[in-house]
């Protein structure tokens, strides 16, 4: 019996372990296939952002051209502002993506943990919420902002994301599925009160999921154009998808793509360094897998 | 942070409710018409930079702030310009400047719109409204204006026949041909025998032909020659409050649909990749329309490569005349500085001496007659024209310019109709698919039209 | 036992207030901001309210005229099943390769190499503007474009990508997924990151096959994180907008089999058309409960299987 088992398991081994190898190989094939149709438009992009108007409207080249130094100059002393626009972003992006994961996190906490009246109700609202089209409110809301006399202000544009069903929804899934109550109760019975345990116990806990969803509540804020374009219109308010989408609709007379090519790749740049920083939490979020509870 | 936040939140909900019931509760008068002085902020609502280069290289006693950034403003006398840019896209530009006309009446003074910029596709939009001043109330007088051409006139002119816009430039456009394509095919590069292989559109079609045996294409793609018959219309799109669709407009799609199965041009569309190679020595393209600014800037010239920048370029008249762009400058209602206004449209539009310094600096067309017809006859010469001196051509064209069927809808029934019709050219669907896709467009962006 | 549950509820009770204290920013934002407009779309879908140049016409109270309108020129399903289509090219292959990678990541056996790499470089395209990657699409396969020369060279000719109807819906749906489905890989990740390892391990120890552990371990653990990613990624399909907007040029080009419905609610904002954006609006609104609805019960269902 015991003999017969361990040939099968040998056998079984075996088998398994050659088709391993081949998974491995298949596995990283199509990984290094889809990164490299990932970072091709990075490469498009630095590629563009080197070569003339003239050249780029000649088509695609895979050599870099010589214009790069120049158009960094035509963007830099050009006719929009750059740097305030990354300080706008900047600060419109990291306020919206701390405001959203904090607040929605609360929010999941809220309905996750506690017993309340209307609470099943209150829940199934927040995700109507999330159906509503952000497009077909968008015009009502930017009336609202120029009634309220917030034009040009940042505030209606990071405020709202205290209210984000997509992102709450996200950390109340993950919470079901890896936040455990015993932990918060066990929280309780040492004497901890019910927002110092959300802030020194949940928060970190939760720390995967959060740094997930501020990356991208950072990415879609940083590369957010319609509402922000609709509201600021002055100079020193305007961020930069508002900056490019100027430069590409500036007329026949100034245009030059190297120049538009060269603030997107500008504008893209610290995002890239951001992401690059907090994608460290999403690897090892997941190295450290099944250390909970 | 967290305590912060909610009372921000709170003071938000009651400056909502606050801003709401005073939207409610005063009416005042509906916008402050006429114009005051004494304003000490000259607001100018602009899409792009040109006005400010304008301003900056040309308008005496203006002194920009930053020379390398014309848009950042600066001072004219006491009165500090500022320039507020919204880009052209869609209508963005439109919905800022109507946003802020509407509150023109509540804005403080110095927040006020002062001078806006319109463009000939909707213009009308603004003409037709209370919010752009009559010329004359600002303080210019007909002898001012007596210079202009007259179809820059008529393109903001209200239906009252009250002139509410001035503009420094016209736009008059003429057929551009590659001088070593004409010397091959034509056996001269003349443009006064150049002309006549193109001049109506029955013998611009043969000599189509004859480039296409050739190798050549007669015209880049499919909305190279639409301006020149939707200059050319007989009505208006909209007419009794019903679509209409100009005779003119069919024989463009016609002649757009033969030239495209017939393989006279190359399917492109206006401004893409394929569109421009034209520009090129390799590319295969006879000719384009286009004003001034399309020569100058348009084409490629800076490029070292390009047939441009060889002067390898001719002008001649084409088949009919027509215009395309050119950019107005207009008196808000409720201004507060009326005598700036005045200051600008008398130096920037009226002043020959400015004008035809303009078109020494920037190769633009300046809307003078009396200045571009004695420029005409000078020694001026158009590099990329290889040495043509195009003026006389194009002040011909403009005093032929009319522009009589003008409407508030024309933006947005020329791009469709044009976009629809790219369908049939392409063979993607028939005629008729083509005209009801464009029907459907102009259901959904003009609810006011009636469409059958 | 009994006791205990019963004393744990009434603990939970009296912190209930606590719940609903955490719950005021989210509501104080909501109503600040969101409540307003959604009620005034509602609220105008049943009246006549547009600009004709600057004059504004109505308000004016109609009933159901802007949905009767709606229904009746058959546009909608129309733009709805471009919508479908656009959406699915793009989805699926997204929620297969993205399960595929997740579950390659989780599995340690494989022993993914520079994993840390990957997972990096998988959402990138995300970072980019969606309309700066539809420029770059656009250059890539224009009539005169590198794909094209590419063609030629090998003796095909040049292709029109965006004048045929399949090859531009399938660059909508190219496009959709890579920009997508690096994210949609992070979140399953996030969410696979909750299994233990051991549980892995007690399986393969036991000769569960690759294929058993992903279906009896893995998915069911996914399972509130795969609802979260078919839930958004359908209500994003149906608010599909800016790639083909950007793509087609507001047109839906070609013979409008690219126009979504979101699309055609941005041509009614041209004339500030409220009350058809209204209308269709609510119209969306519906279709997205009701399809939410679906999935819930479904994978809710599955659940308790």
């Amino acid at each position: 019996m015991a003999r017969r088992k361990v040939h099968v398991y040998d056998e079984k081994g075996i088998k398994e372990s050659m088709g391993l190898t081949g998974r491995r190989i298949i596995a990283h094939t199509v990984l290094i296939f889809l990164s490299l149709l990932c970072l091709f438009w990075f490469y498009m992009l630095f590629i563009n952002c080197t070569r003339t108007n003239a050249e780029i409207s000649t088509g695609f080249s895979w050599l870099p051209g010589t214009n790069f130094i120049k158009n960094w100059t035509n963007l830099k002393n050009g006719s929009i502002d750059i740097f305030t626009g990354l300080r706008n972003s900047a600060f419109i992006a990291i306020a919206s993506a701390a405001f959203c994961v904090y607040f929605s996190t609360l929010t999941a906490f809220a309905i996750h943990a506690y017993n309340f009246p209307g609470k099943n109700a209150i829940y199934t609202f927040i995700l109507m919420v999330m159906m509503i089209p952000t497009q077909v409110t968008s015009l009502g809301f930017v009336k609202l902002c120029r009634d309220m006399d917030l034009e040009s202000s940042f505030l209606p544009i990071i405020l709202p994301s205290i209210a984000a069903p997509v992102t709450f929804f996200y950390l109340k899934q993950y919470m079901d599925s890896s936040l455990s109550l015993s932990l918060i109760e066990a929280a309780r019975i040492d004497g901890s009160s019910e927002f110092r345990t959300f802030n020194k116990i949940v928060l970190p806990l939760m720390k995967p999921a959060i740094a997930v969803q501020a990356i991208f509540t950072f990415v879609s804020s940083w590369n957010n154009y319609y509402v922000p374009s609709l509201l600021l219109t002055k100079e020193e308010k305007k961020t930069l998808p508002i900056l490019i989408a100027q430069l590409r609709a500036s007329d026949w007379q100034t245009f030059d793509m190297g120049k538009v090519y060269m603030c997107i790749a500008f504008s893209i740049f610290p995002v890239i360094i951001v992401y690059l920083l907090l994608s460290k939490f999403i690897v090892a979020g997941v190295a450290l897998g099944g250390v909970k509870e | 942070m967290k305590r912060v936040t909610k009372l921000l939140s709170l003071g938000l909900v009651l400056m909502m409710v606050v801003g709401m019931l005073s939207a409610c509760g005063d009416k005042k008068d509906e916008n402050a018409d006429g114009a005051t002085t004494g304003g000490k902020v000259l607001n100018i609502r602009v899409w792009n930079d040109e006005f400010a280069k304008r301003m900056r290289d040309h308008m005496p006693g203006y002194t920009v702030t930053d020379k390398e950034n014309p848009l950042g403003g600066g001072m004219l006398g006491d009165v500090k310009v500022v320039f507020t840019q919204v880009e052209n896209k869609g209508t963005a530009y439109q919905d800022a400047l109507d946003a802020a006309l509407e509150k023109q009446g509540d804005a403080k003074d110095d927040e006020k719109v002062d001078i806006f910029l319109v463009e000939a596709d909707y213009a009308a939009k603004y003409i037709e409204s209370s919010y752009a001043l009559d010329v004359h109330t600002v303080g210019l007088t007909d002898s001012d204006l007596a210079n202009q051409y007259q179809y820059t006139k008529d393109a903001v002119t209200d239906s009252n026949g009250v002139l509410k816009g001035v503009s420094w430039q016209a736009c008059p456009a003429g057929l551009i041909y590659r001088r070593d394509i004409a010397e091959k095919v034509l056996g001269t590069d003349d443009p006064e025998k150049v002309q006549e292989a193109v001049k109506d559109w029955a013998t611009f079609t043969a000599t189509a032909e004859t480039m296409k045996g050739e190798g050549y294409a007669m015209v880049a793609g499919y909305d190279d020659t639409f301006r020149v018959f939707s200059n050319n219309v007989t009505s208006k799109w909209v007419v009794d409050g019903k679509l209409n669709i100009d005779a003119q407009l069919k024989a463009w799609v016609d002649q757009t649909k033969e030239f495209t199965d017939k393989g006279y041009n190359n399917k492109a569309s206006l401004w893409d990749d394929n569109w421009s190679s034209g520009f090129y020595p390799e590319g295969n393209v006879f000719c384009y329309f286009g004003p001034a600014w399309f020569i100058d800037f348009s084409m490629k010239a800076e490029a070292s490569k390009s047939v441009a920048a060889q002067g390898g370029w001719g002008l001649v008249e084409g088949p009919q005349g027509y215009f395309w762009g050119g950019t107005w400058i207009c008196a808000a209602a409720g201004t507060d500085n009326a005598d700036e206004i005045k200051d600008i449209m008398l130096a920037m539009t009226c002043n020959e001496e400015v004008m035809t310094n303009i078109v020494k600096k920037d190769n633009d067309f300046a809307n003078n007659k009396a200045a571009m017809e004695a420029m005409a006859k000078t020694d001026y010469t158009s590099k990329v024209l290889g040495g043509q001196n195009p003026l006389s051509i194009f002040a011909a064209a403009a005093s032929n310019v009319e522009l009589k069927y003008i409407s508030t809808y024309d933006q947005g029934c020329n791009e469709s109709f044009q976009k629809a019709m790219k369908d049939y050219f392409d063979g993607v669907c028939d005629y008729e698919t083509a005209l009801t896709n464009f029907k459907n467009t102009i259901k959904a962006k003009y609810p006011a039209i009636t469409v059958e | 036992m009994a006791d205990t549950k019963k004393s744990q509820k009434h603990r939970s009770v009296t912190r209930g207030k606590w719940g609903i204290i955490f719950l005021l920013p989210f509501a104080l934002a909501f109503f600040a901001f969101q409540l307003y407009p959604l009620v005034s779309t509602i609220y105008n879908s049943f009246f006549k309210n547009f600009r004709d140049g600057l004059t504004q016409v109505g308000p004016e109270f109609i009933g159901l005229e802007n949905f009767k309108t709606l229904f009746q020129d058959g546009l909608l399903l129309k733009y709805a099943g471009n919508t479908l289509i656009m959406w699915l090219i793009g989805f699926i292959p997204q929620i297969l390769i993205s399960l595929l990678l997740a579950s390659w990541f989780a599995n340690h056996r494989l022993r993914i190499r520079a994993a840390g790499f990957f997972k990096t470089v998988i959402y990138m395209p995300n970072l980019i503007m969606a309309s700066a990657f539809a420029m770059l699409f656009f250059a890539l396969f224009s009539d005169i474009g590198p794909v094209n020369a590419v063609l030629e060279s090998m003796g095909f000719g040049t292709f029109r990508f965006f004048s045929s109807v399949w090859a531009t819906r399938i660059l909508v749906g190219f496009m959709n997924f890579l920009m997508w489905f690096g994210n949609t890989t992070i979140l399953l990740m996030a969410g696979i990151m909750g299994i233990d390892p051991a549980l892995f391990e007690a399986a393969e120890v036991d000769g569960a096959r690759p294929g058993q552990i992903f279906r009896q371990i893995t998915l069911p653990i996914l399972r509130p994180i795969l609802l979260y990613v078919m839930l958004t990624s359908m209500i994003g399909g149906i608010q599909m907008f800016d790639v083909p907007q950007i793509l087609t040029d507001g047109y839906g080009s070609p013979n409008t089999t690219s126009m979504t419905l979101i699309m055609y609610l941005n041509q009614h904002m041209y004339s500030k058309n409220y009350g058809m954006g209204g209308a269709l609006s609510v119209i969306l609104l519906i279709m997205t409960a009701i399809l939410s609805l679906l999935v819930f019960k479904f994978m809710v269902k599955k659940k308790e299987d």
